[in-house]
């Protein structure tokens, strides 16, 4: 062989095994992710949390985007705040001092250090009081790092309360009011609410490209008066950041890294199960319709040209929107509908041949049993064969079950990539810019993809000569 | 030759069915046409013809791997021509194959002990160690020691004549008393061919097995086969004891084929040989009367090409089918 050859064929020789190696790594990777998943967090606990509802996740900030988003784009973007008062911390002092009769003062501060170059993007406070029959009544008051201190509300306490800072009405007049006076503008500018109580009281504060973020400790005063003798307010103050945890949240203020994390194994489970069990059948029928020949094959060919003249997608997206299906069922049905695919075919191509073999004819003439020889002398010869196309096949039932849950017609409890998809499409999320909502799924599936695609190329160059000569 | 009868097989036919084209109608290649034939009790017997004489279909059909379409097949006294399921296994359990390429008959996914257990298993015969035992002497009978070295071998790395050697032991390990052996050394290297042969003259000998041995090489049935049966164009010409139909061969084709055989001395292995002119018949449309005819010196006109020649004696045990010699005795 002519050296120039030699290397060209060493080159292609690495060049396979490294992008298998890679598939497997890829592929382990991923796999590990699933099995962390799966002992980490049981699938009840992570479906009850995805349809819990936006009240189980109200500490969350909304379209946050995940931490490592800083890699890429620098910066220092805030992260939540949380402090109440039902915590033990050094910066949360709640005194009640008695007045008079049943009558106490209280003062609750909340401090807390502020060093982020973006505003929070969202601020509220939540208010738990006990009563009988007189509310509290209390005032919110905000101190700035440079010591500005303004009094933002007062509120009459209803047992359950909450001050909603960002979209408050009469804070964002109250706050348009302040500017226009320290400024001496003519008219209130609208400000908003985040960027006023996070920004030094200056010219600046107009323009959103000149302001800055004051960084340092601020204090949320609480002061007011308790009109019973065992009344008392409990406050957790909510500064809501831009980036959470590694995944981000949704427009529920969901952390998406539940269904990256549960969608892993679902993808995986599916796509394996879904590949191996129809190779396996179809391979069965297929050495059972070459073997048997006669009827039994013309019927097996009849069946599977009908099937193959069925248009497989529509069949499903059809089912599945008349009966919502839990993935398990959807896998069956799969199942169910690719049995008779073209993979019948083209494998029944391949036993016809097996079937003069003389190995075979050998064991029918000592004595071994039509099923004998279907198992154990054609399958076995088979297997090898079909193990790189199923491998490959498995990239496609990821995408299958993936693309039913995007366009909405998937398992509607399980927690899968393809369900963020469909959430992030359904809020519009290319359109407002929440690109990480979809790219995070996305690159999910299509790493699980690549990595069954390289492992099966590979294989199929190994188990399928004729290939390699190509 | 007055041993027990093994197998009597009398007006054998098994033709082959294709179809030609889309909506062609069908063709019979009448590959065994009228065959009769004896075996006795340990007799070792070579059936001898050119290629697509039909020697391996008809081998083919007394194993019941087809379907015989007319005739008798009876074995050791049943009558097995068209028996079916429990009584067609047991049938197989009595008779062995060996085939002529060693390779393709070796299941390349099992190892030598999975492939000599597996007539075993589907017999059920014996417990497992049992099995193992039959295994091991299975393969001390067919020369390939130490055991140990073979036995969780796989098919590719073994030589040609070691695979033979597994294909044989596996053709005698249910203890058959009849075994086919379908040109067992014709793929195999001229330098073990002689060994294997010797191998199986031995095997028959002890055993007492009934041997049918195919072949188109006429110089290799001196080793083991007492008789010898000429066939042509699917049907048996001439037959015989080997030395008889050798050193006074009667029939044309069986003449032609005796001048073809190599001498057996290496010297003189390039002697020209004698072949027949014309080539063999078509089995779709064969000719009418004497097969051989279109290519016969001694061809009668009006008789050879009309009528089909029927068994004429030579001896009590040699006999022949052939108008000429009919007619010229
Ligand atoms: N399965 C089959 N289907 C159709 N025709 C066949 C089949 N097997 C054999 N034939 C035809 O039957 C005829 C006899 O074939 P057979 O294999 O029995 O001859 P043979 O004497 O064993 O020849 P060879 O020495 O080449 O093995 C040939 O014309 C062959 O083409
Ligand atoms: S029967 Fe006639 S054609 Fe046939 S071999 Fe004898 S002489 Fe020749
Ligand atoms: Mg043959």
């Amino acid at each position: 062989m002519p050296i120039k050859n030699r290397i060209k064929n060493a080159l292609k020789t690495i060049f396979f095994y490294k992008s298998a190696l890679a598939g497997i790594i890829l592929l382990l990777l991923i796999i590990g992710f699933a099995l962390y998943t799966v002992y980490s967090y049981p699938y009840e606990k992570a479906v009850a949390d995805w349809r819990a509802g936006e009240k189980t996740w109200l500490d969350n900030p909304r379209y946050a985007l995940p931490e490592w988003i800083t890699l890429f784009t620098g910066g220092n973007p805030p992260k939540t705040i949380i402090l109440s008062t039902t915590m033990e911390s050094r910066n949360v002092k709640k005194i009640v001092v008695p007045v008079s009769g049943n009558m106490s003062y209280i003062r609750i501060d909340m401090r807390f250090d502020y060093n982020y170059d973006d505003y929070p993007s969202e601020i509220n406070i939540f208010f738990n009081s006990t009563f009988e029959e007189l509310n509290p009544k209390i005032e919110v008051e905000w101190i700035k790092p440079d010591g500005e201190n303004i009094t933002l509300k007062s509120i009459v306490l209803n047992k359950e309360d909450s001050y909603y800072i960002s979209v408050d009405l009469d804070t964002k007049d109250l706050l348009g009011q302040i500017v226009k006076e320290k400024l001496g503008l003519n008219e209130s500018p609208y400000i908003l609410p985040e960027r006023y109580l996070f920004s030094p009281l200056s010219e600046d504060i107009l323009d959103p490209q000149k302001v800055v973020v004051l960084n340092g400790e601020y204090t949320l005063r609480i002061t007011g008066y308790l009109y019973e003798k065992n009344s008392d307010i409990d406050v957790k103050l909510v500064v809501y950041g831009k980036v959470y945890g590694w995944a981000g949240t949704d427009n529920l203020r969901r952390p998406i890294s539940i269904a990256i994390m549960w969608g892993t194994p679902i993808a995986l489970s599916f796509g394996v199960t879904a590949a191996v069990t129809i190779g396996l059948i179809q391979m069965i029928i297929a050495a059972i319709s070459a073997w048997f020949g006669g009827r039994v094959d013309d019927l097996i060919q009849r069946i599977t040209e009908v099937n193959l003249i069925l248009p497989f997608f529509p069949i499903l997206l059809m089912i599945s929107t008349f009966y919502k299906f839990s993935i398990w069922v959807l896998l069956l049905v799969v199942i169910a509908l690719s049995m008779f695919g073209a993979g019948v075919k083209s494998y029944r191509a391949l036993f016809l041949q097996l079937k003069e073999f003389p190995y075979v004819e050998a064991a029918l003439s000592y004595g071994a049993s039509n099923m004998r020889i279907v198992f154990r002398y054609l399958i076995p010869k088979i297997l090898p064969l079909i193990i790189p196309g199923m491998v490959l096949s498995v990239a496609d039932f990821v995408f299958l079950e993936a693309a039913l849950a995007v366009l909405g017609l998937g398992d509607p409890d399980a927690p899968t990539w393809g369900k963020v998809i469909n959430d992030a499409l359904r809020d519009g999320a290319l359109f407002k810019g929440y690109y990480y909502w979809v790219l995070e799924p996305a690159s999910l599936l299509v790493l699980t993809a690549i990595s069954f695609a390289l492992i099966g190329f590979t294989l199929e160059k190994i188990f399928n000569p004729r290939l390699r000569e190509m | 030759m007055s041993g027990e009868r093994l197998l009597e097989v009398t007006g054998l036919k098994m033709y082959h069915v294709i179809r030609k084209g889309l909506f062609g109608g069908k063709f019979y290649i009448k590959a065994v046409d009228n065959v009769d034939l004896t075996l006795d009790r340990g007799e070792a017997l070579a059936i001898i013809g050119e290629s697509g004489s039909g020697k391996t279909t008809l081998g083919k059909t007394i194993l019941r791997l087809y379907e015989p379409l007319d005739g008798k097949i009876i074995f050791d006294g049943r009558d097995v021509t068209h028996i079916r399921r429990g009584e067609l296994k047991k049938y197989r359990r009595e008779t062995g194959f060996v085939q002529q390429d060693p390779y393709g008959a070796l299941p390349p996914f099992m190892s030598i002990r999975q492939i000599l257990e597996e007539p075993l298993k589907i017999h059920k015969i014996g417990t497992k160690e049992e099995r193992l035992e039959k295994v091991y002497k299975a393969l001390e009978e067919v020369r390939l020691t130490p055991v140990e070295d073979f036995i969780n071998k796989y098919p590719h790395m073994l030589s040609g004549g070691q695979q033979q050697r597994v294909v044989i032991a596996r053709s005698i390990i249910t203890d058959p008393k009849l075994v086919i052996a379908d040109e067992p050394v014709s793929m195999l290297d001229a330098s073990v061919r002689v060994e294997i042969l010797r191998l199986m003259e031995s095997i028959q000998k002890k055993y007492k097995l009934g041997i049918i041995y195919i072949s188109h090489d006429l110089s290799t049935t001196k080793y083991f086969s007492s008789r010898i049966n000429i066939m042509y164009a699917g049907k048996l010409v001439e037959g015989g004891p080997t030395r008889e139909v050798i050193y006074n061969p009667i029939h044309p084709y069986t003449r032609y084929l005796i001048n073809a055989l190599p001498d057996p001395d290496a010297n003189n292995r390039f002697v020209k040989r004698d072949v027949p002119p014309g080539e063999p018949p078509s089995l779709i449309n064969p000719p009418t009367g004497c097969r051989f005819y279109p290519r016969c010196p001694l061809f009668i006109k009006g008789l050879c090409d009309v009528k089909e020649p029927g068994y004429t004696y030579v001896n009590e045990n040699h006999w022949v089918k052939c108008w000429y010699y009919e007619e010229n005795r």
